[in-house]
């Protein structure tokens, strides 16, 4: 019993540029009101365009509106319901956050503007950098990185620069091995190898934990930088070694990194200072909530001790006593050991306005219950669909747990056709063949944004489903059947790629063409 | 059940070898082109290029997964099927065929020797299930 | 719930976790603030950003455009701003499509053959944009002109620090302000790519053709990073120039200043090199019944399947923001992109004639120049421009002192389609007061 949805007529809506009728404008600009010169003598004709801009769009404000509002409806988002992709931590975002987001004192200011024109914003840096401080137990932090994988970059390159000074520049030449557990995001191996890292992967145990003596052996060489870990990992698994998995790194004369990924199994309950972390990343746009966007823009916060702290991007915010002894906030750039700025001004400032209210809203005891209410819901679905679906780890899962498609594969139904069967009961599916380690992986994270209905109703339909893949596997491995289109024939898209629309060639200019 | 002609010789890295006088002309078998799914690219050297034996000399891609492709001889490139550019489809339709991608001249003709026979390959791709 | 789960409390839910690393007391974070408070809070917070309430000529990366109302309101419709990136074509059609037109306007504006779904910004574009030429030519040594965005020019050090690439400066003229073919004295076959900024950060315009043609002559790439993207709207593109990667900042498309960010960036480049661009691609596809949809493809070239071997590690790109200026740029259509542009401009060089005028005032750069322009007052800058804002509440423009400290009486003027006449003259009547 499919309970979610119905189906209902879906608007078509072609591409804009096969829309665009000659004339039609959607803008409104008062005329020029300066004295106007010539345009040939300000700017030369060899630096002017000579296209009139033509191929783009003509439509009106209201072929806009309706042009992105009839698309949208093809869309899923978080504000439909449960959004269960694994590691993606996608939450529930407060429109009170947007609204701050908006106010004209912040959204109106220049990133160039004098510091002393600028106090409240840079407020919001600094206590934000507090509150994230405290809650990952590390002192040091700089709210520049864009995203996770870009404050992932900004962590590595903090642990070579850190290397390179304690050690030398020749003798730190010797440390360029990067571990990484096969578990991990791909975003891991590709930033260390942007750091100039050599990646080295860690086998997991049976268990689902990364390998201790499989870790001795490799930080055995003396050429360990550190260690790029998960907590908890991406099988939902808290590594509960972490202690002694850090010992190890620090023993060998590396460091550990931690992916924050999954931070809001930890908020308020665990932190990554006190376990022995050095540098760790996090992701505004899943912990803290600030809307994904359909791909962006996140934003990265890298989080460090106090050792770590004058290797950070520049410049950082501080604080100093004014003349009336009110704290005047500053931009500082004297770190001498700095890696360097990682991106123009000062990062995705209004993300960072959008988790400090975040954070305010919920307050201590908010911040705990939500991850408490995150970690129950994902027992719960494990609990729920464990009787149908294989599930690879037997550990009770944190935040998120993985099963995989063993039971269902051997009719031929596997983990892409459950995902797509899942669209037509009315859930996006979970992140699926993620990670790579499980064959047939499905994560699933529900966080804590979603109620008990909501639960019982995926738990039913994804049980629903293994039935339908027993009794008539057909039915999933076409699914999904209630979207306006089917699977898409991905393989010739890639072998012939069509990344742009291009106006259609009159016959006159093809034939022209073909002889020229 | 994947194809495995006898008339040719196989590497653990799942490439075909088929002999002819000095040359070998190489590609990768049914059984790979059949775990890989829809081929959608296939990067090539250039005709000229030496490899040692066992050595990366170009990737196949399917939508979702990349893989190397090794040389199981060594010897230098005389010939690359330029025709996969635009048809990459053929690794999957005519692996043994259409789908080749390099020919080599071999240095040391002796080391398809060493290579595993249609029988030994059907073995070890069956072990490795 | 718990007792369904066979858990006895909540506090066991985290056994896994060892005792002595769990929190024994709340986080040192205050009680939850109701709505009110908080907006009360960030009102306040707001009201000390002077700044944001100045007749402002700030520019440099970041710049004050009108921007049509309805961006915001489709921007924030749930099924835009709360979904995740694109995985699963069947229901995310919507931002596919989008990011579709986005692409090919991206490639009208820039005059190039492809282009991907953004960067982070028009800094870390650029950055990457290096990377990709290392990875075309082979070649390791790139020469940026000194006359691109001191923050860019960061960035891209950062990036490359550890890549074996070699950045080298090449000077600008202190005449023309602007990057001259034979001021590239680095070039030879070794160049994996000559960087230069049009309009630069001097607001000079760069000759993109002169350049292309040196620099294609020893088989290194042209990169062209665009800070003001309005220009397109008036400029002759990049693309048309010779230039084989073009990145720019996309926040003048209808994103707010917002300190900063979140911005977009714009990463367009030539079909060949279409396997070795960076960040995510969206293509047109079609399903067994000939439905045309769009997908996310060429992922092979991705962090997520190729890993350390990936063209970047950007995962999370700035899909809304990307949005925001497809949006603006539909509205706008060409005409409305090339008024704003032309208004910019007449206001821009209107502004310049006026301040010229000036005594003691002048422009050091005889170049042409867009809606930017650098100003050489008789006295500090940076006093002087403190003055103008305590006393007539104007922004008049950012110390070049702040990034040069060789230039201590320059400061960069920007005017756009939203600074009046009424605004320019204020600022001229503000400036006659340091007239010597």
């Amino acid at each position: 019993m499919i309970s979610k949805v119905t189906t209902h007529i879906s608007p078509n809506e072609q591409l804009i540029f096969e829309r665009s009728q000659p004339g039609r404008a959607g803008f409104s600009l008062p005329p020029l009101d300066v004295d106007e010169a010539a345009l040939n003598e300000i700017i030369p004709r060899q630096f002017q365009r000579d296209d009139n801009l033509s191929g783009m769009p003509e439509v009106t404000e209201v072929d806009v509106i309706r042009h992105f509002t009839r698309m949208s409806t093809w869309n899923y988002s978080i504000d439909q319901g449960m959004y269960p992709l694994g590691s993606c931590t996608m939450k529930y975002n407060s429109r009170l956050n947007e609204k701050v987001a908006r106010i004209a004192g912040f959204a109106n200011l220049h990133p160039l503007a004098s510091e002393a024109e600028a106090q409240g914003a840079l407020q919001v840096i600094y206590e934000l950098q507090q509150y994230l401080a405290e809650i990952t137990g590390l002192p040091g932090v700089s709210l520049q990185p864009a995203a996770g994988a870009h404050g992932e970059m900004t962590g590595v390159m903090i642990i070579r620069a850190f290397i390179d000074a304690r050690d030398g520049k020749e003798k730190s030449a010797q440390r360029r091995t990067m571990l990484i557990p096969d578990s991990a995001h791909g975003t891991n191996p590709a930033s260390a190898h942007l750091s100039g890292f050599t990646v080295k992967t860690i086998r997991s145990t049976a268990e689902g934990l990364t390998a201790l003596d499989h870790l001795r052996e490799l930080c055995a060489h003396g050429d360990v930088a550190g260690l790029m870990l998960t907590n908890p990992n991406t099988l939902g698994l808290f590594e509960r070694n972490i202690r002694e998995i850090c010992d190890i790194v620090h023993d060998a004369g590396g460091l550990v990194y931690m992916d924050g990924a999954n931070m809001n199994a930890l908020v308020g309950v665990a932190r990554p200072g006190d376990m022995g972390v050095d540098v760790i990343h996090l992701n505004l746009h899943k912990t803290f909530s600030t809307p994904h966007g359909g791909g962006g823009p996140g934003s990265g916060p890298c989080c460090c001790t106090k050792e770590l702290e004058p290797f950070l991007p520049v410049p950082r915010v501080r604080t100093r006593s004014g003349s009336d002894r009110a704290t005047v906030f500053t931009l500082d750039f004297n770190y001498p050991q700095s890696i360097g700025r990682v991106k123009a001004f000062y990062g995705n400032y209004g993300m960072m306005l959008r988790a400090l209210a975040y954070i305010l809203t919920h307050g201590r005891d908010g911040l705990r219950e939500a991850t408490e209410a995150a970690v129950l819901n994902a027992r719960y679905i494990a609990h729920g669909l464990v009787s149908d679906y294989e599930k690879p780890f037997a550990s009770p899962p944190m935040h998120e747990v993985v099963f995989t498609d063993k039971k269902q594969s051997r009719k031929g139904v596997h983990t892409l056709d459950i995902a797509k069967r899942l669209i037509d009961y009315g859930f996006h599916p979970m992140t699926i063949y993620f990670p790579l380690i499980v064959s047939g992986a499905m994560l699933i994270e529900p966080t804590e944004s979603v109620g008990r209905q909501e639960l019982d109703q995926f738990i039913d339909a994804m049980r629903s489903i293994a039935r339908e893949a027993l009794e008539d596997p057909e039915l999933v491995l076409k699914a999904p059947h209630s979207t306006r289109i089917g699977r898409l024939d991905e393989a010739t898209a890639a072998r012939k790629p069509v990344l742009r629309w291009k106006p259609k060639q009159s016959a006159a200019e093809s034939r022209s063409t073909a002889t020229s | 059940m994947a194809n495995v002609p006898d008339n040719l010789h196989y590497s653990k890295d799942h490439e075909w070898v088929r002999v002819d006088g000095d040359t070998a002309i190489i590609g990768i078998t049914d059984h790979a082109q059949e775990q890989l799914g829809d081929v959608v690219y296939v990067e090539l050297p250039k005709a000229g290029e030496s490899f040692a034996g066992n050595e990366s000399f170009g990737s196949v891609e399917s939508v979702k997964a990349v893989s190397e492709i090794f040389t199981p001889v060594s010897g230098e490139v005389t010939d690359v099927n330029e025709s996969l550019n635009d048809e990459p489809e053929k690794v999957n339709k005519d692996p043994y065929g259409e789908g080749w991608m390099i020919k080599m001249k071999m240095t040391a003709p002796a080391e398809v020797d060493s290579l595993l026979t249609a029988a030994e390959y059907e073995d070890f791709t069956k072990a490795e299930e | 719930m718990l007792r369904q789960i066979g858990v006895s409390s909540t506090e066991n839910l985290f056994d896994s976790v060892p005792g002595d690393l769990r929190l024994r007391g709340p986080l040192n974070v205050p009680a939850a603030l109701s709505e009110l408070e908080l907006l009360k809070k960030f009102d306040a917070m707001a009201d000390r950003n002077d700044a944001a309430r100045r007749i402002s000529f700030l520019g440099a990366g970041a710049y004050s455009h009108y921007t049509p109302t309805i961006v915001d309101h489709l921007i924030s419709r749930s099924e835009f701003l709360t979904a995740y990136t694109p995985y699963q074509p069947e229901i995310s059609q919507g931002t596919l499509q989008a990011i579709f037109e986005f692409q090919t306007l991206v490639c009208q504006l820039t005059g190039m053959d492809i282009a991907n779904a953004s960067m982070y910004d028009g800094s870390t574009a650029m950055a990457e944009a290096v990377l990709m030429a290392e990875r075309v030519t082979r070649r390791s040594k790139v020469i940026a002109s000194s006359a691109i965005h001191p923050e860019y020019l960061d960035v891209a050090h950062t990036y490359v620090q550890h890549a074996g690439i070699e950045l080298q400066h090449s000077p600008y003229g202190s005449e023309s302000g602007t990057t001259s073919p034979d001021s590239l004295t680095g070039l030879d076959d070794k160049t994996a790519a000559v960087v230069v900024q049009s309009p630069n950060f001097l607001g000079c315009l760069e000759d993109i053709q002169a350049l292309s043609d040196k620099v294609h002559a020893v088989g290194a790439l042209l990169i062209v990073v665009v800070t003001e993207a309005v220009s397109f709207g008036l400029l002759r593109s990049p693309g048309a120039c010779g230039a084989d990667i073009v990145v720019a900042e996309g926040q003048s498309f209808g994103v707010p200043l917002s300190f900063g960010g979140p911005y977009v960036g714009l990463f367009a480049t030539r079909e060949k090199y279409a396997r070795q661009i960076p960040g995510r691609l969206v293509g047109e596809a079609y399903d067994s019944k000939g439905r045309r949809g769009f997908v996310l493809t060429l992922a092979t070239r991705e962090q997520h399947i190729r890993r350390e071997k990936a063209t970047s590690n950007i995962c999370t790109n700035e899909g809304l923001i990307a949005l925001a200026a497809t949006i603006y740029l539909e509205t706008m259509g060409p005409r409305g992109v090339a008024e704003v542009a032309g208004q910019c401009t007449q206001k821009a060089h209107y502004a310049a004639r006026k301040i010229s005028a000036v005594e003691g005032f002048s422009l050091p750069f005889s170049a042409p120049f867009f809606n930017e322009f650098v100003v050489r007052a008789p006295v500090e800058a940076a006093p002087l421009l403190a003055t103008l804002a305590r006393e007539r509440g104007i922004d008049g423009g950012i110390t070049l002192s702040r990034y040069d400290a060789s230039r201590p009486n320059d400061f960069l003027v920007c005017v756009t389609e939203t600074n009046t006449r009424e605004q320019i003259d204020a600022l001229i009547e503000g400036l006659k007061a340091f007239s010597q």
